[in-house]
């Protein structure tokens, strides 16, 4: 499997806080790869730089073999790269629907034709029933569904997931994780996810990035990053011996 | 659209093209005047409500289309058919410049409106010295023979008058409820929601904007050469004045911003109101100066309060044509 975005030795500083330091991770092509780590360890920070939010400092990204740092938010979503927000942004005045065509509207070529796929989308997140509804009349679980179709329904090669199981149920949680395997496997569609959720990343996830401070400190199979001794250190405390 | 508002679309234009041949004079006015209104009230519609850019300037493009237009025919007889498209281009690049100047440096919410007001306001001052257009003491267009049809110079009864407006209004609803259904309506109203999230679904946030500027501009200058012909004087203290940037957008505020409808149905409440209070303190011979406004002013406080989303939504649902 070859990389499809390789993130290089990327910097990123607010006013002198350095968020983010060197990172250097890459996802594979049709994989499923976590972003974790303490609060304010940047990883958000490494999501908008990826979706075009910001420049980087330092460093470069490669999504296919394409350079995109730098690229505006709009053209990085043309690149291919569809991304969802830690708190969600729904179009409140429209309705389920439209706010999926919005997206759909990304590759498909006219209305009619963004309507069907925006409503096949809808369907396998389950939201079908409620297109018709504004979206601000949406319960907060809802809300991140509604986030995810809107994404997808820009035909993503990679998705970009920042905290999407968060104040979900258990079960509707493992409801999403189904969800996104399905599209993983039907789809090839490459996922990269933050998660505090360890619930989810243990589910999905076949690759692990651990940040902290600005920097990753480890990477690698799930079973293997929770037992190492620097990621125990930065999430438990230093006392901590395994 | 359902069957039953197509139904009373089509009895509502019937209405309208009958309306000549029954109405006097002052009727007449006072419905050209609601079209007027209801015309440039769309074209805000485009900009600020299916868009999202909050405009408090647009009698600067009423303004200019109407000297560029009125300035041709007044020195050169030029008539207005060629001058639309000169103002109309004017317009176009005025919007550009604002919209360039604003969404380039990331100006947005009250911070653009104000923009939109500076410029109605400098461009007042502006045409207070232009020798060209007569300054402060204005420009006056030659009223030939009212009774004639002269389609040329656009000159002729107040019912071909009329007629005209009533074809932009009907044009103009047209054109905006084939946009909201395409592409530009879907764009434009995830931009008024929300801007980060229409950027991260690969909308041009940028390009889109200045769109919506620049038909919004085009469309409120063909009001501005209907005015520049049907009124027949310009100052610039009354045309570029704030007073007829609000008077654009009340319309489509109380009868609801965003809607197809709001814009029509705002300007003909508040119109058929301002008169109705008039001729209501004539009538029992109260002369207390300003009263009107007072009253204007409440009306426009109780539908504020009462119907924050304007007049539209809860007829539609009394008529059942709210999908």
């Amino acid at each position: 499997m070859s990389a499809l975005l390789e993130v290089r030795a990327v910097g990123k500083s607010f006013r002198g806080l350095r968020a983010v330091h060197a990172a250097s991770f890459d996802v594979a092509q049709g994989a499923i790869a976590g972003l974790i780590g303490p609060n304010g360890a940047g990883k958000t920070t490494i999501f908008n730089i990826v979706a075009g939010v910001f420049a980087p400092d330092a460093g470069e990204i490669q999504f296919a073999g394409r350079r995109i740092d730098g690229l505006r938010p709009d053209q990085v979503c043309a690149a291919g790269i569809g991304r969802t927000f830690q708190l969600v942004k729904p179009f409140a005045g429209l309705s389920v629907l439209d706010n999926v065509i919005v997206g759909a509207l990304q590759r498909e070529r006219g209305v009619p034709a963004a309507r069907r796929f925006a409503q096949e989308i809808l369907d396998k997140l389950g939201l079908a029933a409620k297109q018709a509804l504004p979206a601000s009349s949406l319960t907060l679980p809802d809300r991140k569904r509604l986030e995810i179709a809107r994404a997808l329904a820009t035909r993503p090669r990679l998705l970009l997931l920042d905290e999407v199981m968060a104040g979900l149920r258990p079960t509707e949680c493992d409801q999403l994780v189904e969800v996104f395997r399905g599209i993983n496997r039907a789809e090839g569609l490459t996922i990269l996810l933050i998660e505090h959720v360890m619930r989810a990343v243990m589910a999905l996830a076949q690759d692990i990035v651990v940040l902290h401070h600005g920097e990753v400190i480890a990477r690698g199979a799930p079973d293997r990053v929770v037992r190492d001794p620097a990621v125990l250190e930065c999430y438990l405390g230093e006392e901590t011996q395994v | 659209m359902s069957g039953r508002a197509v139904a009373l679309l089509a009895a509502l234009a019937a209405a309208l093209v009958a309306l000549p041949a029954v109405a006097n004079s002052y009727v007449l006015s006072v419905a050209t005047l609601i079209l007027y209104l209801a015309f440039t009230g769309q074209a805000w519609n485009v900009m600020t409500g299916f868009a999202g850019q909050l405009s408090l300037g647009h009698s600067l493009y009423v303004g200019v289309a109407a000297y560029v237009a009125g300035g041709l025919f007044f020195h050169y007889g030029v008539g207005p058919w060629a001058g639309l498209w000169l103002a109309m281009l004017v317009c176009m690049l005025l919007g550009a410049a604002i919209g360039f100047l604003a969404f380039r440096f990331g100006i947005s919410g009250v911070y653009f409106a104000l923009l939109t007001i500076a410029f109605a306001e400098f461009t007042r001052i502006g045409f207070d010295h232009l020798a060209w257009t007569g300054g402060p003491g204005g420009m006056f267009l030659k009223v030939a023979q009212r009774d004639q049809i002269d389609l040329v110079h656009f000159r002729g009864p107040p019912a071909m008058y009329y007629y005209a407006m009533l074809a932009c209004t009907a044009g103009a609803f047209a054109l905006c409820a084939w946009l909201l259904r395409s592409r530009a309506g879907y764009y434009w109203q995830a931009i008024r929601e929300n801007e980060e999230a229409a950027q991260a679904l690969g909308i041009n946030i940028f390009r889109w904007k200045m769109l919506a500027m620049i038909l919004s501009s085009a469309m409120t200058a063909v009001a501005g050469v209907f005015f520049a012909f049907y009124y027949n004087n310009l100052f610039p203290e009354q045309i570029f004045n704030i007073s007829r940037s609000i008077e654009i957008i009340l319309g489509p505020i109380i009868g609801g911003v965003g809607t197809l409808f709001g814009p029509i149905l705002g300007a003909a409440v508040l119109t058929v109101l301002s008169d109705a209070i008039t001729e209501l303190l004539a009538h029992y011979g109260w002369e207390i100066p300003g009263i009107k406004q007072v009253f204007y002013g409440l009306v426009l406080l109780a539908v504020i309060v009462f119907l924050p989303n304007g007049i539209w939504p809860v007829v539609a649902r009394r008529l059942g044509v709210d999908r």
